[in-house]
């Protein structure tokens, strides 16, 4: 298929195809991050994970809107205003969905795969009534649209560059809040055993709370930064899950590193497939490999070892 | 292909039919001289098969999601349906009755399409249903339309390979959105190389078999790569490079739903800027309604192929989007689909005084060359395969979300759901 090309025409391609490959990498890690910290520290499977981000994104279909009528000078900034709020606001949703409903059925994690999925139904047809059906067009500043010109070929979108520095940021302030904080500690603390834990006086009830909160705040940064590559719908958030989902299981339910370890490996195998075959073989490839290795290795790539 | 063969009474029909008429004829004479409602049929004359018609009212069934993924699409189609009912009923009715609808909501689910439908031919008798949306949708209702013998009409423009004696389609069918445009493409614009793009469904991959067919065939010309993606993918970077490597002239997309946003909003990091045309984009499946979703200065400058532009400049347009503007709010865009969900039910009201009768077979005779002159999109006729006569035309996107018309075909197209050459 590399007919015809000179050398420095495909030289340019592999670059910006790696580029895709990162990009995509970035895109799964933010997708993913709310939900391993959802379900690899509390073994919650929610299912409204999607809702949750499409949240973040209406919040900054709002935000724009609110700027370009009261603010137009600020128009530029607008974004990272938006990503403030997505959070709060879906941290705090977070947190109310954990008090109503979760913490009532911690110890039947089958039924909150139903209740969370139940919920994402509920938060579709609020969207539907609140937004209507149709998708909303998040208006972006001019700065973070086009590409930056590197050579003759190869051009890197400059949106595809700020989800990166986004999914970075979240992943190492994510990693500092678990590995390197106090309140990290009492998570892993409660992970790994739960009545030891509370026997030390760890209120585990309000680290379950923080962490669903976190978990669907992260959500909705991911929301936020995904109006820039993706729409803006009722149900848009189910384009998302099924990935969300081979992410965090392939990479090992516990483990952060997993993770990111398998939304690399994940979004690598895709994007250069991809390349080579046509969009709906390469997802097929990529679920068959993720199926067969997760049969040699049902933990996923990076299991936790606990004695249980 | 007389669709009268295959009505599920397969009486011998133009025989039976003057005789009808002209019992009809004395019936109405009869009625004339007797009844005070001297303009009026009677309810016993026009309803011969247990269908809701009353002396001053018929019930009619619109259904659509809306709820659901399809309900972005299908709301505006919902909308058109009752537009197109309250003018009928403000200019008199049909039959002399005022139109009643009963509205059921198919949730984006086949199943639950074929459910309500059966409702609402059983239970409310209606007399004709406005509805379905996808394929998939339509699909689940045929058996159900052609067992209790009711009368779909189905709005949205799709793969063809289907006639049913029990649907009318009032979209187009694939051979009369894709064969002008690629003509188009290759004579005006003098393109030689097409890349293929679609979401993987039947609709997109039957399309462009078609275009395959044309553009090799017909045309002589070159397809540089045909590709799929799942329903609801959101990352093309890849394909974007391949088309990058690739060169063609034109990109010919049938990317459908939220995958949509996610296409163009890419293509447009990318650095392709659609105003230069290197490639030209050329999508069967992007109206002003997806338009909204992904945003006008994403698709500055793509060309799409359809057969009503909210922007086309004649009269009963004018009419038309001034009374959908008047009805639903200032900042409703009208697409292809919206348009022609709206001529339904002027159709079925222009068969059924043809006809002078309700009853599904009776309309179903009188189909083949109803004409419809006060349509939006200009003037069209029911062909006797169900489908319309309609032009082809070409739009080029306008950074405010409206397309530009370019193009339009000298004649109607005929519509051809079973082209030979092309399978």
């Amino acid at each position: 298929m590399f007919d015809g090309y000179t050398s420095s025409e495909l030289m340019s391609i592999f670059a910006m195809q790696g580029f895709a490959g990162l990009s995509l990498f970035s895109v799964f890690v933010l997708m993913a991050l709310g939900l391993a910290i959802i379900f690899g520290q509390m073994g919650v499977i929610n299912m409204a994970h999607g809702e949750f981000m499409i949240l973040g994104a209406y919040t900054t279909y709002l935000t724009s809107g609110f700027f370009q009528s009261y603010l137009p000078s600020l128009f530029g900034g607008y974004f990272f205003v938006a990503m403030v709020l997505a959070f709060l606001i879906c941290a705090a949703l977070g947190a109310f969905v954990e008090w109503l409903m979760i913490r009532r059925l911690y110890h039947r994690p089958l039924d909150t795969l139903l209740a969370t999925w139940g919920l994402s139904l509920i938060m579709q047809q609020a969207y539907r009534s609140i937004f209507g059906a149709r998708e909303v067009g998040v208006d972006l500043p001019e700065w973070m649209m086009g590409a930056i010109q590197v050579t003759d070929l190869v051009e890197l979108p400059i949106n595809g560059l700020f989800v990166m520095i986004i999914a970075l940021s979240i992943a190492v302030g994510v990693y500092f809040l678990m590995y390197r904080s106090g309140y990290g500690k009492k998570v892993r603390a409660v992970v790994q055993n739960r009545p030891m834990a509370e026997a030390v006086g760890i209120n585990s009830a309000g680290i379950d709370r923080a962490t669903f909160a976190l978990g669907c705040g992260i959500a909705g940064v991911a929301g936020a930064a995904f109006t820039m590559i993706g729409s803006t719908g009722p149900s848009s958030g189910q384009a998302y899950i099924v990935d969300t989902f081979l992410v965090v299981v392939f990479g090992g339910a516990q483990s952060l590193i997993g993770t990111i370890v398998s939304a690399f490996g994940i979004s690598q195998a895709q994007s250069t497939m991809e390349f080579f075959l046509s969009g709906s073989m390469a997802k097929v490839l990529t679920l068959l490999v993720v199926v067969g290795i997760l049969m040699l290795r049902p933990e996923g790539l990076m299991a936790l070892k606990v004695r249980r | 292909m007389g669709t009268t063969e295959t009505t599920a009474s397969g009486r011998s029909l133009s025989k039976g039919l003057g005789f009808r008429k002209s019992l009809m004829t004395l019936a109405a004479s009869v009625m004339l001289a007797t009844s005070a409602q001297a303009a009026m049929p009677s309810t016993a004359e026009v309803n011969t098969t247990g269908l809701a018609v009353t002396d001053d009212s018929v019930t009619v069934g619109i259904l659509h999601s809306i709820t659901g993924t399809m309900a972005i699409s299908e709301i505006g189609s919902v909308q058109a349906e009752k537009l197109a009912i309250d003018q009928i009923n403000a200019s008199g009715g049909v039959l002399g009755r005022q139109i009643k609808f009963v509205q059921e909501d198919g949730a984006s689910d086949w199943p639950t399409f074929a459910e309500k439908s059966r409702k609402l031919l059983r239970q409310d008798n209606v007399a004709a249903i406005f509805g379905a949306w996808t394929s998939a949708s339509r699909k689940a209702v045929l058996p159900v339309m052609e067992q209790y013998n009711g009368m779909l009409y189905y709005p949205t423009f799709y793969e063809g390979l289907e006639q049913s004696p029990n649907v009318v389609y009032t979209g187009q069918e694939a051979t009369q959105q894709i064969l002008a445009s690629l003509n188009w493409a290759a004579e005006t614009k003098g393109a030689k190389s097409f890349y293929l793009l679609g979401s993987d469904y039947i609709w997109p991959r039957t399309s462009n078999k078609i275009a395959r067919k044309h553009i090799e065939d017909k045309l002589g010309l070159k397809v540089s790569g045909e590709e799929y993606y799942p329903l609801g993918h959101t990352q093309f970077n890849s394909v974007i490079n391949k088309i990058k490597l690739k060169k063609p002239d034109v990109i010919f997309a049938s990317v459908v739903g939220g995958s949509n946003v996610a296409f163009y909003k890419q293509m447009k990091a990318a650095g392709i800027d659609f105003t230069d045309e290197k490639p030209l984009l050329l999508t069967i499946s992007v109206t002003e309604d997806e338009i909204r979703g992904i945003g006008g200065e994403n698709v500055d400058g793509i060309y799409a192929s359809m057969k009503y532009f909210q922007s086309l400049d004649n009269d009963n347009n004018q009419e038309f989007v001034a009374a959908f503007k008047d009805a639903y709010g200032d900042d409703m865009v009208i697409g292809d689909v919206t348009q022609a969900a709206y001529l339904g039910p002027w159709l079925w009201k222009a068969a059924v005084e043809k006809a002078g009768s309700f009853d599904i077979d009776k309309i179903r005779e009188e189909f083949a060359g109803i004409e419809f002159t006060k349509a939006p999109e200009g003037y069209v006729r029911i062909h006797e395969n169900h489908h319309l006569w309609s032009k082809t035309r070409i739009g080029q996107a306008q950074p405010d979300g409206q397309y530009k018309v370019v193009y339009e075909t000298e004649e109607l197209m005929e519509p051809d759901p079973f082209p030979e050459g092309y399978q």
